[in-house]
């Protein structure tokens, strides 16, 4: 079966920085995926390659088979890849229901997106501040809004810029319901740091270091692993 | 902008005002400040053209002169030639609205800073500017009408009943037909900020990476706000054109480009009422300071400009509507507030919080215990 996001031998370099090793990564329909390692691993980067805010020096990238890599700028989105970033990217000036609504209504009509902007914001919690400014809120309600706004246009991918940086427990907890609430129907990528969040949501983790990709597995044995210990912490394997 | 800004009750507010003032001042006005009055329409039009791309898409153009001139320039060759102002009336919106597509792709697609656009607008205005004023010489004629160099073009017929050449509009008529075009200018302007190509040019004013992410070409919306204001400019020359049966090159000039600019700040970014306020006001003070010779003029309304720069830094239509919002919450009972800080968790969270601690921290302790 034709995975829905496929990386073969993706490449990115900035002058003398190789941001992206050789990367193959592959995530099927309706999966969801982690995506950990220590600053500047390269995971940020390799989101700007999956949403064509970069171009790969060499490699390629297939959604559902055909090869997205040199797509413009607004194509990925259009083909149905969408992206919470790691700072919450909102139109600050506009209402949190303008927002979710310039999400729903790209594919839909007036009323169907009003329909769905109603719908997700109650998903996401948002409906009582759906007249609020999105410049006003709090870090937590932004990174939820975000998500309203990804979720809005119905993608069949995912992707999730730590979505959980910032947030108190209780925040993260509700975060974590709302990601495998949406995993249901979309797959998803998330890229966090917190391994707690990661137990809570996902099955496979893949370890980026350096710009490559060093290992996947369970969240528990990428864990556990000594190599990744080291990575995080500087400390050599016993 | 202010709640009251967005909705339709300020745009019929607006209207009322302006069908009240198109059809009341012909009745208290002799003909000379009539004539007055259609200048002023005429310059609040071309002050809605940059108010709407600089406002709302985020475009400041410092060439909106250009597309006003070329708008008078076309209408007046075309009129020229033609006889009848039917299509010359048409062809003075649509050439500056091609002029200003064909440079909005150079600039939008060519992904140009908004440094560059600001010098390009300006340059592109300079050099018509000079362009048309070096065509004095008899040679320098389109058809059968001469450009006329500094000179300008003279005597230009004025419009006329579509298809009757012999009907040509008067003063009277002028006028009504240029509040008619100010006023639906500013209705087509209204539904469009209300549409879905409205609000994706305001969003991506506010944030363009995330319009590209949704899957918007921003450069597409940005496209088209930038040709429409240069129709609306076009549209403004054409009337301009008629208004004084003459235009010359000094409406390319830098003065006028600057002026717009001034009308928009004045009157207040991200409104369609501030730049017409804003550019009537001007407009206004620069004539009656004119008729007195105590003080110059030009430092007397530079002096008035900085000083209202400073203390009405957003203009004074959204600087009156935040005085009248906060009286109406003052005068009216409150609604009950959707604060940000009353934070309403998504329906599906659970209620229990996770009790165990992040992993990495179990695995900071570790370290450090057997670093101890």
């Amino acid at each position: 079966m034709t995975p829905l996001i496929e990386t073969r031998n993706l490449n990115v370099r900035f002058g003398g920085v190789h941001a992206t090793r050789d990367v193959n990564f592959t995530l099927a329909e309706a999966e969801l995926r982690c995506v950990i390692g220590p600053n500047g691993a390269g995971k940020s980067t390799f989101f700007k390659l999956l949403t064509g805010q970069v171009k790969p020096t060499s490699g390629q990238i297939l959604f559902r088979g055909r090869d997205i890599s040199r797509m413009k700028p607004h194509e990925p989105g259009r083909l149905g890849i969408g992206i919470k970033t790691q700072v919450p990217s909102l139109f600050n000036g506009l209402s949190v229901w303008e927002n979710v609504w310039l999400s729903a209504r790209r594919t839909n009509s007036a009323v169907r997106a009003n329909q769905i902007t109603g719908e997700t914001l109650e998903r996401v919690g948002m409906a009582a501040h759906r007249k609020t400014l999105a410049g006003l809120l709090s870090h937590g309600m932004r990174q939820w809004v975000e998500i309203g706004v990804v979720i809005a246009s119905d993608p069949p991918l995912i992707l999730l810029d730590e979505p959980a940086a910032g947030m108190s427990d209780s925040e993260v907890a509700r975060t974590a319901e709302l990601i495998l609430e949406i995993n249901r129907k979309h797959a998803l990528v998330v890229v966090e740091h917190d391994m707690n969040f990661i137990r809570m949501i996902a099955k496979t983790v893949t370890v980026l270091h350096q710009g490559a990709v060093i290992k996947e597995d369970t969240p528990d044995r990428i864990m556990s692993d000594p190599l990744i210990q080291q990575i995080y912490l500087g400390k050599k394997p016993q | 902008m202010n709640r009251f800004a967005q909705s339709w009750m300020s745009a019929a507010l607006v209207l009322a005002i302006g069908v009240a003032l198109m059809f009341g001042l012909p009745g208290v006005m002799d003909d000379y400040t009539l004539l007055q009055g259609t200048i002023y329409a005429v310059m609040a039009l071309l002050g809605v053209s940059l108010g709407f791309i600089w406002g709302f898409g985020g475009i400041l153009c410092f060439g909106q002169a250009a597309f006003f001139g070329i708008g008078s320039y076309t209408y007046a060759i075309a009129v020229v030639n033609m006889g009848d102002s039917t299509v010359p009336f048409m062809l003075a919106i649509a050439v500056p609205a091609l002029f200003a597509a064909i440079l909005g792709y150079v600039i939008f697609f060519g992904r140009l800073s908004d440094v560059y656009m600001g010098v390009i607008t300006l340059t592109v205005t300079l050099i018509l500017f000079n362009l048309i004023n070096s065509t004095a010489g008899p040679e320098w004629k389109i058809g059968v009408a001469p450009l006329g160099g500094f000179n300008g073009i003279p005597g230009i017929p004025t419009l006329n009943y579509p298809g009757k050449v012999d009907q040509a509009l008067s003063p009277l008529e002028l006028f009504y037909l240029t509040m008619a075009c100010l006023l639906i200018t500013y209705l087509g302007l209204r539904c469009l900020i209300s549409s879905k190509i409205g609000r994706v040019i305001i969003a991506a004013k506010e944030n363009e990476q995330r319009v590209l992410l949704l899957g918007y070409d921003a450069r597409l919306y940005k496209l088209f706000s930038f040709t429409l204001g240069g129709a609306i400019a076009g549209l403004a020359g054409c009337l301009f054109a008629n208004w004084g049966a003459f235009t010359s090159p000094t409406i390319f000039g830098l003065a006028q480009s600057a002026q717009i600019i001034i009308w928009v700040i004045v009157g207040g970014l991200g409104t369609l009422v501030g730049p017409m306020v804003g550019c009537i006001a001007i407009q206004w003070l620069t004539t009656q300071i004119g008729t007195q010779q105590i003080f110059n003029s030009n430092l007397v309304l530079g002096g008035i400009l900085v000083v209202f720069v400073l203390l009405v830094p957003r203009g004074v239509i959204p600087s009156l509507g935040i005085a009248l919002e906060w009286l109406w919450t003052r005068l009216m009972p409150r609604e009950s507030s959707s604060s940000p800080q009353t934070v309403t968790a998504p329906p599906i969270a659970p209620s229990r919080v996770p009790d165990t601690a992040p992993a990495t921290m179990v695995v900071v302790a570790t370290d450090e215990e057997q670093a101890a």
